[in-house]
């Protein structure tokens, strides 16, 4: 699994699978609250999309990618949900787009979320990749390349620092 | 250059910087919010962050509920109350305990939040302070976190929505329906990163609890905050709840030019009480549309409508009266106070007389973990904000939202019914009764 206090190189991944899902994919479907009981990401990971699609935890491997359609991650504010996608060894969020929560969780945690608007052009079980910076996906199965929204500037700063803890601690001189 | 709305004036003082919608920030909160789900990750990244010498940056303002899982619903809940009890022993935070109540209508009802306040709180129906006239939004646990020890967030300074609803609101017609006809109309996620202004004659008649419905849902449409300016009613629902007239700052008052995004205006003359179908907010349809659906089981409580005057005009409807053969009714009271209130008003017989079963203070089946979780094919009716697959338990069963008074009037059928088949009751704010009108 990946640790997701680990700095990361986020501006280019590995091809990974691409696990689809469609509109309004909220944080109870991700994560259901009867597991929330933990804190733990690895424990996390392996309810993740537990009720929604039961395969997804004991199927998905490191590298992988969740990809959404609209308002993906809606709901509550539950930071168990990003959490168990890296759990579960998630590398990447890329969703047509996201809910406000889910998105600055994501950040938060150092997890890449990326708005593209053709996320519907990709299938369940393609091989993607993601370009971070310059905001793009790319799809090896269908050899197509899609645009995404480059984070703003401030964002881009606080990933780039490994997400808010890191930029907490600097602020803080506990380092 | 236009005038500002309540965010972008908020926002930039708590930023001290002039910023418009669009801007980045790091902006000082007020008040900070967790409880028993969200809280053990939020210590972690409080203590991840903090080094060797952790300590809170506000304590009176940091404030941590038990209330999910209240009372424990099994041993890995019991130990998650005990990290909060322990926590908030350790650093002096202000901790309520299994009973007191839901997170938000505690705010409310101790005091903690004035006009004008910056709120977050890990739970994302922190938009409730938005009734208050603050800017409450939900966050992350690493967001809370982190502004535990700095007593700071950043932000992006969100776009506005303005809905306006003239004239008086029709018999039947509460609050909550009216959330929920925006909801419908804007879609589950049209105020996604934006904020919901709420104005016009209608809305400025509404007493503080109703107000508190509307802010608590604009997460049901993305919402980021959910504000009605204050005024002299905050300030007299506040003094009454607290003892202390607070200040209205003129940063929470929008410009007549503010720059909306949309401004959506209705006349309430013309609404009708509405009911949102399994299973999203957003399909919102007036009652009459699903008149006769069958009920096994109604929920009244949570964080938008638990608050006593939500459940006295259930009582109100049921008094007297039995619910109907084969259905179940769960009430969940908000919080204590709201549960005493049930005792020493008779409104507690009401319901038990009735048939109903009253619960403890807390968020009940509303998170879906217990105090009447839904079995496959259930079908329920509640007061509550969500009703996705599975959120109040089978992924099987259905869930069905809509104003207390509806949800009274369905009681009494086993079946959804329009409220304005029987007599119903519109109340100001509780608190207000016995002060000097």
């Amino acid at each position: 699994m990946t640790d997701p206090d680990a700095s990361r190189d986020i501006d280019t991944t590995e091809p990974g699978r691409a696990w689809t899902f469609g509109d309004d994919i909220d944080t109870d479907q991700i994560i259901p609250s009867r597991f929330l009981v933990s804190s733990d990401p690895a424990e996390l990971g392996e309810h993740a999309f537990n009720d929604l699609r039961s395969e997804f935890a004991s199927d998905v491997s490191d590298g992988d990618f969740v990809v959404g359609g609209h308002n993906f991650g809606s709901g509550s504010s539950r930071e168990h949900a990003p959490l168990s996608l890296l759990g579960a060894g998630i590398d990447g969020v890329v969703a047509q787009s996201f809910a406000r929560i889910f998105f600055r969780n994501g950040i938060n945690l150092g997890l890449p979320v990326l708005i593209c608007p053709d996320a519907d052009r990709i299938d369940d079980g393609d091989a993607i990749s993601l370009r971070l910076t310059e905001g793009t996906v790319i799809n090896h199965t269908a050899d197509e390349r899609y645009d995404a929204d480059p984070l703003p500037e401030f964002l881009q700063t606080l990933v780039d620092r490994g997400g808010l803890k890191p930029y907490t601690r600097a602020k803080l001189g506990t380092e | 250059m236009t005038g500002k709305t309540i965010s972008e004036k908020l926002l930039s003082e708590k930023s001290g910087q002039d910023v418009r919608a669009g801007d980045y920030v790091e902006a000082e909160v007020d008040v900070m919010m967790t409880h028993d789900v969200t809280g053990p990750l939020t210590f972690e990244v409080f203590e991840a962050v903090t080094g060797d010498d952790p300590e809170l940056v506000d304590p009176d303002n940091t404030v941590i509920t038990i209330d999910h899982h209240a009372p424990a619903d099994g041993v890995e809940a019991a130990n998650n109350h005990n990290l909060v009890r322990e926590f908030a022993d350790e650093y002096g935070a202000q901790q309520y305990d299994v009973g007191d109540g839901i997170c938000h209508q505690v705010l409310v009802e101790e005091g903690f939040v004035s006009p004008g306040d910056l709120v977050i709180g890990a739970d994302s129906h922190s938009t409730t302070f938005g009734g208050l006239g603050g800017f409450g939004t939900g966050v992350g646990s690493t967001d809370l976190g982190t502004a535990f020890a700095t007593g700071e967030l950043w932000f992006r300074v969100p776009e506005t929505l303005r809905f306006e609803v003239e004239g008086e609101l029709p018999d039947g017609v509460y609050a909550k329906d009216l959330i929920l006809k925006f909801i419908g109309d804007v879609g589950f996620d049209g105020c996604t990163y934006k904020t919901a202004e709420y104005g016009g004659s209608a809305v400025e008649a509404l007493p503080i609890h109703e107000r508190l419905v509307l802010s608590n849902m604009a997460i049901e449409m993305g919402g980021k905050a959910g504000i009605v300016a204050p005024d002299e009613r905050t300030v007299d629902f506040l003094a009454a709840q607290t003892g202390e007239r607070p200040e209205i700052p003129a940063y929470t008052q929008p410009d007549d030019d503010a720059d909306y995004e949309a401004v959506y205006t209705y006349q309430a003359e013309s609404l009708s009480p509405q009911v949102s179908t399994p299973s999203n907010p957003e399909n919102a349809v007036p009652v009459d549309e699903v008149v006769g659906t069958d009920i096994d089981q109604l929920f009244v409580g949570t964080c938008t409508n638990g608050r006593y005057e939500d459940i006295r005009i259930v009582a109100d409807i049921i008094e007297g009266e039995r619910l109907a053969p084969d259905t179940r009714m769960v009430v969940v009271p908000a919080s204590r106070s709201v549960y005493k209130q049930m005792m020493d008003t008779g409104v507690m017989e009401t319901f038990v007389d009735a048939g109903a079963i009253v619960q403890s203070a807390g968020c009940g089946s509303c998170f879906g973990t217990h105090q009447g979780v839904l079995g496959d094919g259930d079908v329920c009716l509640a007061t509550a904000n969500r009703n996705f697959p599975g959120r109040e338990g089978s992924m099987k069963s259905e869930v069905y939202l809509a104003s207390p008074a509806t949800v009274g009037a369905s009681a009494l059928y086993g079946e959804i019914t329009d409220p304005r088949e029987v007599e119903l009751n519109r109340y100001d704010d509780y608190v207000l009764e016995g002060v000097s009108a």
